[in-house]
């Protein structure tokens, strides 16, 4: 039997030498209780992001634009489905993960706690925070969790599409009437710093990070991959023909990188205690689900139960 | 009543090919599990055949035991062809 700490070093080799850690290793219990915290949070995540689009599926302005969005939610839970598994293999159950996220215990991302108001937002949301989101997970990919990482890559393949779709809206209303380039614009002033808070706390607030970057589990420091979505998402904005809204937003020639103005980390941490305008709206709406979808459950494994006992 | 069980899905993505391990899910019985299955990882046709799996029933080595596990495998480097000294001339062997 091998010592902890001799477990430990090896545990580190595999990492340091980017090696997967798969489900059945050895590694430490802090790797696992992260890795599941972040898994589930992530999972949740696509789970409560269903909500704020799937308001708008039956106002969707066209048939096409209405199966387009149907399909990009149907994505969605089939992330979260995902997560859910990759999560699993480290020993968690998905019930406890449902419990837990139904209760309010667990986090989502904060950025679901902003409501829909319009069409734009769906263009803005498939832009912005699917935009965000990819930069997160396409550094993920390389995680050092082996389930983690090719639950990532299979949601990488699948999220560039509603990226695109995100945008095509709202490059369709910037090019229609001053009404409609004028609802692009304000989505954009609505979900631009929404965005941005995606990335978590700020480096120097952000205390996990060094251990989770040592584990490899996080690949790029939050102000880092916030500073890659910014570099891409100017120009972007420019074919739109919107204003980001940031008066210190400019290109700094030395760093080669945009500079942006400070987020407001006051509604930042207000939202993420559960204080934004939707979070009490979509736990809502996620326990209504799971509790009027009980049934439904109970009479499948009644159903397969029977079944099976009659072909015994 | 009891959860749903869960699932190892596995997808041939075309003839000639062999099955792989796609991901897992949680479904009433084996019919649920392969058309839940084919809603989730075959949306973008990746796939042309299912195989599902409960997973209790998935035996599997035990990594800690890998090095003595797997050692009678590890010396006998003239399993491999390039282990063979044969002179250059020889072509297509």
């Amino acid at each position: 039997m091998k010592d902890q700490e001799l477990l430990y070093k090896e545990f580190q080799q595999s990492v340091d030498q980017d090696e997967k850690i798969e489900a059945k290793d050895w590694m430490p219990e802090e790797y696992r209780k992260t890795l599941i915290r972040q898994i589930s949070q992530h999972a949740h995540s696509e789970i409560v992001g269903m909500l704020p689009e799937g308001n708008w599926i039956s106002r969707a302005p066209s048939l096409r634009r209405k199966a387009i969005l149907l399909s990009k939610v149907q994505d969605e839970a089939g992330h979260g489905l995902y997560l859910y598994s990759a999560a699993e293999t480290l020993g968690m159950d998905r019930e406890t993960m449902i419990n837990d996220l139904n209760s309010g215990k667990a986090k989502y991302s904060s950025i679901f706690n902003y409501p829909a108001l319009t069409w734009a937002d769906m263009g803005a949301i498939g832009w912005l925070v699917d935009g965000a989101a990819i930069v997160n997970q396409v550094a993920l990919c390389r995680t050092s969790y082996g389930p983690y990482a090719r639950a990532m890559v299979r949601i990488c393949k699948e999220e560039s599409f509603h990226q695109r779709q995100g945008f095509e809206i709202l490059l369709q209303l910037c090019k229609g009437t001053a009404e409609q380039k004028a609802m692009a614009q304000d989505s954009l002033n609505r979900w631009w710093w929404p965005s941005l808070m995606m990335f978590g706390p700020s480096d120097k607030d952000s205390p996990n990070s060094a251990q989770s970057l040592a584990w490899k589990v996080k690949r790029f420091s939050n102000d880092e991959l916030r500073q890659k979505f910014v570099d891409m998402a100017v120009p972007q904005a420019e074919i739109l023909g919107i204003k980001i809204p940031d008066d210190k937003l400019k290109w700094n020639e030395s760093r080669a990188h945009y500079d942006f103005g400070e987020i407001d980390w006051t509604e930042f941490y207000n939202v993420v205690k559960g204080n934004g305008p939707c979070n009490k709206q979509r736990l809502e709406a996620r326990n209504k689900a799971h509790d009027e979808g009980q049934w439904v459950r109970d009479a499948a494994m009644f159903y397969a139960e029977k079944r099976s006992k009659k072909t015994a | 009543m009891k959860n749903w069980p869960l699932f190892e899905v596995f997808i041939r993505s075309k003839n000639g090919l062999d099955h792989k391990h796609a991901g897992s899910l949680h479904a009433a019985d084996a019919t649920m599990a392969i058309e839940n299955a084919r809603d989730v990882y075959s949306r973008r046709q990746e796939g042309i055949s299912i195989w599902v799996v409960e997973s209790k029933y998935i035996v599997a080595s035990d990594p800690k035991q890998n090095e003595s596990f797997f050692e009678p495998a590890e010396d006998k480097i003239y399993r491999h062809p390039t282990f063979y000294d044969l002179p250059d001339e020889l072509e297509h062997m």
